[in-house]
This record gives C-alpha cells, sequence and structure tokens, in this order.
C-alpha cells in the first residue's frame, strides 16, 4: 500500500474533485433549465411540440451517456464543415463537448421527472387555485410548479447522484477529473488499488453530500405531504 | 556473449522438455489500438508486428500462444494477476517499469519524435497543446523536457490521431515508426508531418521495447531473449519486419 504517493498527488486530485464538481453542478443546472419547460409541456399537451421533446428524451434516455460523449466529442469532429463553423470554438474543448453531453443527458432524465411530478398534482389544488380567480399563468407560478417540484425532489436528487457517477466518463476525453486522476497515477506508478480507492471514496464523500442536501430539502419542502403515523 | 550462451541453453533445454517447466499453452498480452504494431480488425481479431513477433517467439520456445486484447492502462496489472503471461505491446523498458516486472532482451528500439501540421518547429511549441498516451516514455520525455508545454492525456494512440487530425492538439509526441505508419502515411495523416530531432534519451526512452514478464521468471524472461535472438538469426524477424516497414527496426546490436 502506497497511500503515500496518493497523498503526494493530492494537489492533482483537488484539481480532479473541482472538475467533477464544476461539471456535474453545471450539467445538473443547465439539465434544470431544460426539463422545466420541456417538463411542463410534456405534461399538458400532446401537440407537435410535445412530441418534439418525446422524440429528444427518447434519444438521450435509449442511449448511453458515454456513447453519446464519443459522438459530440469524436464523431462531430470527423466532419469538416464542423470543424470550420462558429460551433468549433466550443467543440473543440472536450470541457465544452462533456458539459453538453451531460447538459442534454440530465435534462431529458430530468423532463421524465418533472413531467410525472406535474401530473401527480392533485386535480383539486389547481381547481382550488382557480376558483380563487387566479389566471391560468398565475395558477402554473404559484401553485402547480411549487407544488410539482416538491414532488420531483426525492426523484431528481436520485437523478444528481446519478449523473456524478455518470460523470466520470468525460475521464475519456482527456478531462482530468477524480477518475482521471486515479487513472494518471494508475498509469504512472500502477497503484491500481491506491488511486482508485482514493477516487471512489471522493465520489461517495460527494455522493453523500447531494443525498444529504436532497433529504433537508425533502423535510423542508416536502414534509406537510407527509402521512402522520 | 556469456549471457547468450546461457540464454540459449536454457532455451533449448526447454524445447527438450517440450516446455514442460510452464504450461504448453502461454497468455500474451497484447494492446490492439498502436497500429502497426498492434491493431483491431473489424472482427475483433488483433493484428500487427507485435503479434506476429509474438507468435514467432512463442513458436520457437515451442509453445502455443493466445492473445488477450487489454487497454494500455491496465496491461502491467494483466500481467502481474497472472491474466495474461507476457506482454508484447510496443513496451519500452525503463527503469520505472523494471521496479514493477522484468523485461527481455529488446525485440525491437525506434526513436521518438514529434508529428504536427506541416511547418511546425519545435520552437513554436511553447502555449501549445501536444498529446501523448497517457502513462508511456512519451507522457515522461514530455514533462522532463517541456514542462512548459501543455499536455493532453490520452488513453489510446488511435485517440491521440484523432484528435490531432481534428486540430484539437497542435501536436503529438511519440514512437516515430508507430505514428509515422499508424498516422501519417494514412489519409488522416495528409499535411501533417514530423518535426524537431529523433529522440532516444535512455533516461526516458529506455532500451529499446522488451517482453515484459513477472519479476522472479527469470526462466520465461530468457527464453524470450534466446528466442528473440534466434528468429533473427533464422530469417524470421526479417520476414516479419518487411511485411511492415521499410528499414530494420530492431536498431543496434
Amino acid at each position: 500500500m502506497r497511500f503515500d504517493l496518493v497523498l503526494d498527488n493530492w494537489q492533482m486530485f483537488a484539481g480532479g474533485l473541482w472538475m467533477t464538481l464544476q461539471l456535474t453542478a453545471l450539467a445538473v443546472l443547465i439539465g434544470f433549465a431544460i426539463a422545466l419547460p420541456f417538463g411542463l409541456i410534456r405534461a399538458r399537451s400532446n401537440g407537435a411540440v410535445s412530441r418534439l421533446i418525446n422524440a429528444y428524451v427518447y434519444a438521450f434516455r435509449g442511449t448511453p451517456l458515454l456513447v453519446q460523449l464519443y459522438l459530440i466529442y469524436y464523431g462531430l469532429s470527423q466532419f469538416e464543415w464542423v470543424r470550420d463553423s462558429f460551433a468549433w470554438v466550443i467543440l473543440r474543448d472536450a470541457w465544452w463537448c462533456a458539459l453538453i453531453a451531460f447538459s442534454l443527458n440530465s435534462g431529458a432524465y430530468a423532463t421524465e421527472i418533472i413531467r410525472g411530478a406535474v401530473q401527480s398534482v392533485p386535480e383539486g389544488e389547481l381547481e382550488a387555485a382557480k376558483s380563487l380567480g387566479l389566471s391560468p399563468f398565475k395558477v402554473a407560478r404559484l401553485v402547480l410548479i411549487p407544488a410539482a417540484l416538491r414532488r420531483a425532489l426525492p426523484q431528481y436528487g436520485n437523478e444528481v447522484v446519478f449523473m456524478l457517477h455518470g460523470s466520470v466518463v468525460a475521464s475519456v476525453i482527456t478531462i482530468q477529473d477524480i477518475l482521471g486522476v486515479g487513472r494518471t497515477l494508475n498509469a504512472r506508478y500502477y497503484l491500481a488499488y491506491e488511486g482508485f480507492l482514493t477516487a471512489a471514496a471522493l465520489y461517495m464523500v460527494l455522493a453523500f453530500v447531494v443525498v444529504f442536501t436532497f433529504r433537508q430539502l425533502e423535510k423542508r419542502y416536502l414534509g406537510y405531504l407527509k402521512v402522520a403515523r | 556473449m556469456k549471457k547468450f550462451i546461457l540464454a540459449t541453453a536454457t532455451a533449448g533445454a526447454l524445447i527438450a522438455s517440450g516446455g514442460g517447466a510452464f504450461a504448453q499453452n502461454i497468455n500474451i498480452c497484447v494492446e490492439g489500438a498502436y497500429p502497426p504494431f498492434s491493431s483491431t480488425e473489424a472482427s475483433g481479431e488483433v493484428v500487427g508486428f507485435d503479434i506476429d513477433i509474438a507468435n514467432a517467439l512463442v513458436n520457437e520456445m515451442g509453445m502455443s500462444a493466445t492473445m488477450v486484447k487489454t487497454d494500455w492502462d491496465g496491461i502491467i496489472p494483466a500481467l502481474l494477476e497472472g491474466k495474461c503471461d507476457a506482454i508484447i505491446a510496443s513496451m519500452s523498458i525503463t527503469d520505472e517499469r523494471k521496479q514493477v516486472i522484468d523485461f527481455s532482451d529488446k525485440y525491437y528500439n525506434s526513436p521518438a519524435q514529434f508529428i504536427g501540421a506541416g511547418g511546425m518547429g519545435e520552437d513554436m511549441l511553447e502555449g501549445k497543446v501536444v498529446g501523448v498516451q497517457r502513462g508511456t516514455i512519451h507522457q515522461d520525455f514530455m514533462e522532463g523536457e517541456f514542462p512548459n508545454v501543455e499536455l493532453r492525456l490520452y488513453g489510446s494512440q488511435d485517440e491521440v490521431y484523432l484528435d490531432l487530425a481534428a486540430g484539437r492538439i497542435d501536436a503529438a509526441m511519440g514512437d516515430a515508426i508507430a505514428m509515422d505508419d499508424g498516422f501519417l502515411k494514412t489519409d488522416a495523416g495528409a499535411g501533417f508531418a514530423f518535426f524537431g530531432p529523433a529522440y532516444s534519451i535512455p533516461k526516458y526512452h529506455g532500451e529499446g521495447a522488451g517482453v515484459g514478464v513477472r519479476q522472479g521468471e527469470e526462466e520465461l524472461r530468457d527464453a524470450f531473449s534466446a528466442a528473440i535472438l534466434a528468429i533473427r538469426a533464422s530469417g524470421e524477424y526479417a520476414a516479419i519486419n518487411d511485411k511492415y516497414f521499410d528499414i530494420d527496426i530492431y536498431g543496434g546490436e
């Protein structure tokens, strides 16, 4: 056991931790920004827009994140017109490719979570709001969305943990995230156990923080739905 | 010379005893993403110089071989865990690796060089991005000799070529022969060329590529060394060499 080499390289792990945190947090936030309107549309309509959104959700939930990342990173770069376009400024960079893939992936899963949560809001709550004379927009803003988001919390917590663990695929496109650092240590000193165990411990701590945060949020915002026992 | 006689004697004894000292079949770790030394066919079969040499060596030793395709990252662990008995994957003999595994004598030795878009020069590298395969002598070389150049680490050499062709990196450092045949001579390599000198610094680049075996398995190691000399002498090496390269890549004796 050579954990001293892990300690010697703690800056690398700190950098990896920051990279993983950054990518996961941004992807979840952007994913949420995608999922909120998309989920509402999916829950409330069956029009052409809703079907398009469904196709997006289907594509991103139906394929592995690693394949999506490969398609965006290596796939798009093989076309010369992509490399000549303005988008290349962003697609050239591995970090942006990872963020795009992660955000779209998280957005697809979260769309379904929010759709389910919106549909589970009892009709009575909405009728009550309507009977107070609120406009449809105000019903959505003041009643429907807050009520749906509260109900989405437990599942959303899961999605964030999945995204955190899914983010390890960033290491295959040269990004030095937590796993990337573990791999580098493994390649340089052949420290498979020490490097990957340290990586596993860091992921576990992050996952624990996410789970704990969501548990507090649930207590605060979902407590009123708790059945008295 | 004494070493040679001893090794030959050991190999002779092995062949005489039908390889009874170890199993008749031997598992060999190969990589499969390092053309023309080792690449993977559409059928999943691994082919290339390393594989032909592996078969020739094992044949010479009176055994048969099973190729075990292993990622570069996991190739030394695979040997140590016994998933294979030898590594024949263009692995350079370095002091760092010798602390973990043991090597036969070299079976080829080729220099390292930069490649980049035509017109690149070593004096232009500052502020540029150079790609290398993670955990190779080329990573050590870059970190030691070009500490101010941004380094990007890839799991395999094939991925380095993809990003070089796409323009994500400005240059790549690697084995000159592998990059010439694996990239520069292919369609994707049009417009790219070698630049800077051909490097062969023992501190980084070792003594050439050898067969990796577990420490303490001197018999197997010496049998491989002897077999390398035997196929050199019999002309089998030359036949395999000429299949892939215009020059003899064995390097100096």
